[in-house]
């Protein structure tokens, strides 16, 4: 495990309701697009590792790797599909990372994807809620929103975090999607409309939750030979990470923080050799308000239970302390879950290149990204810097 | 999609009466029950246990968009209880108005219909917890 990998490539198609798509066409446009952006060919791509959460249930198909190499005309090579409910695009990015770590590959497509229009917003439900315990959780009634409630209202009375906080994380992921073309809510919106939207789960309201997303990314990895050969702009992995805890949120130790993004961005860190300090911005997992403090408390940008003030202090926005999804996040460019983690990625790299027009951090040098499964089972977390 | 009997029939007993499990060696109690302790994997010993359903609301939310089979209790109420015996619990909180309910306050389980699976599909009951006080 001693060769450095870069991202050579990017590509992203726009996030939202993309009715004209096929779940195959989104995958085969963002790839070609990363292809064609790092300057390979189709016949230089070693290997595939696709992120998507639900396929069967989103669009009654599975074997997605062969369906992915097979619509990119690579059907031979090895394509493996990725999962770990929404951070399956973190993943596939790492298992990409791993595999030319190792030395077994060169250059390898990492991509996300999910079409999940295709079903009613009730099967949509269904299909998220496989994330979280079926015998225990959804047999109950229980929703995703409604997990991330339960969060939020313990935080609210451990730390006294306002609703007006918790708020002003959607207030400020619309200010930046606004920003981003490829987002699916490129507009703004004011706190007032956010504390007056309808009530999904109390004390989480409509626009507190990250929509229902069709979209696709993907990133093109190589080994350190080949990406100083073949691009002038490669931007380093110089630190993964991947933690899991119980599948069950009633089975966590606490409620108010989220364990496996601790113990993986220790680890990412270490990694990395780096400090939480050192860290130009941050792509979080924002699926619901209240996800977002918990990530950046977790990944330690303030103290447990300050997440909510510096965030109304204006720390995490583009021209604050700790820039927080300036692609607008999953609440503001939308969450087509599988393909989330490599968006996320998409846009670290754009920031790193210095190309993320109106949206771009200041002298941004290295990036996280953070990427949750469930309501916090699984982190995968990868630490990106330029040269 | 439609599901099989099995699936109901073989947690009956955890979930009409609260039968979880132990671990002998560490102590630690469990529901739902686990077969394989944590703590001590290989070297737990693992036996049923009932718990008594009383404990405390430790979070609550009122669900306004219920997921399907669920739309005609619409808003409803869901709790993570902690069981005085120590685990947390995930079920509905019934018999009260969402402004009734407080982190902290005592509840017992009481047994509801849960889901009933279509209009001639079965019917499946288990646990809920009311407010006690």
């Amino acid at each position: 495990m001693s060769r450095n990998v870069a991202i050579i490539g990017i590509g992203m198609t726009r996030f939202g309701e993309l009715w004209d798509k096929r779940y195959r066409d989104l995958i085969t446009e963002a790839g070609a697009d990363a292809i064609k952006d790092a300057g390979v060919e189709g016949e230089d791509i070693q290997g595939l590792y696709i992120g998507s959460m639900s396929p069967g249930l989103f669009a009654g198909q599975e074997h997605i790797g062969a369906l992915v190499a097979d619509y990119s005309g690579l059907s031979g090579i090895p394509a493996t599909r990725v999962e770990a409910a929404c951070a399956s695009g973190g993943l596939a990015l790492r298992e990409a990372y791993l595999t030319i770590k190792s030395g077994a590959m060169d250059i390898v497509v990492a991509g996300g994807v999910e079409k999940m229009t295709d079903v009613t917003t009730s099967s949509a439900m269904i299909a998220l809620m496989g994330a979280g315990d079926q015998e225990w959780e959804a047999f109950k009634g229980v929703t995703f929103p409604s997990l991330y409630a339960l969060m939020a209202r313990r935080h609210m009375a451990e730390y006294g975090t306002t609703i007006e906080q918790i708020s002003q994380v959607a207030v400020k992921s619309h200010n930046n999607a606004s920003l981003n073309p490829y987002a699916q809510f490129p507009f703004k919106v004011t706190l007032e409309q956010v504390m007056n939207s309808p009530l999904i789960a109390d004390p989480l309201r409509l626009l507190h939750c990250s929509p229902i997303t069709d979209g696709a990314a993907a990133v093109v990895l190589a080994s350190e030979e080949v990406a100083k050969r073949l691009v002038d702009d490669p931007i380093w992995i110089i630190g993964s990470s991947m933690a899991t805890d119980t599948i069950a949120l009633h089975d966590r130790k606490s409620l108010s923080r989220i364990d496996s993004t601790i113990i993986a961005s220790k680890k990412a860190y270490k990694d990395a050799k780096i400090k939480p300090e050192d860290i130009d911005f941050a792509e979080v997992h924002d699926c619901f308000s209240i996800a977002e403090i918990l990530a950046i408390e977790g990944l330690g940008f303030c103290k447990p239970g300050e997440g909510g003030k510096i965030t109304e202090e204006g720390e995490t926005e583009i021209d604050g302390r700790i820039p927080i999804n300036p692609s607008g996040g999953l609440k503001g460019k939308g969450h087509p879950v599988g393909a989330t983690g490599i968006a996320q990625a998409v846009e670290a790299v754009l920031q790193l290149r210095g190309k993320a027009g109106r949206r771009q951090v200041k002298d941004a040098e290295i990036g996280l990204i953070h990427n949750l499964g469930g309501s916090g089972a699984t982190t995968v977390i990868n630490i990106l810097k330029r040269d | 999609m439609s599901k099989g009997l099995p699936l109901h029939w073989r947690l009956i007993p955890q979930r009409y009466n609260l039968i979880g499990t132990e671990c002998l060696r560490c102590g630690e109690k469990f529901f739902p029950p686990r077969q394989l302790c944590p703590n001590c994997r290989r070297a737990g010993k693992i036996r049923e246990v009932k718990f008594s359903g009383e404990g405390e609301i430790y979070s609550y939310t009122i669900i306004h968009t219920p997921p399907e089979g669920f739309e005609f209790m619409r808003p409803y109420a869901m709790g993570i209880i902690k069981l005085i015996e120590g685990p947390l619990v995930t079920a509905q909180l019934v018999d009260c108005k969402p402004e009734d309910l407080e982190i902290g306050k005592r509840v017992e389980s009481v047994f509801r219909k849960v889901i009933a699976d279509g209009s001639s599909g079965i019917i499946r009951y288990g646990y809920k917890f009311r407010l006690k006080d």
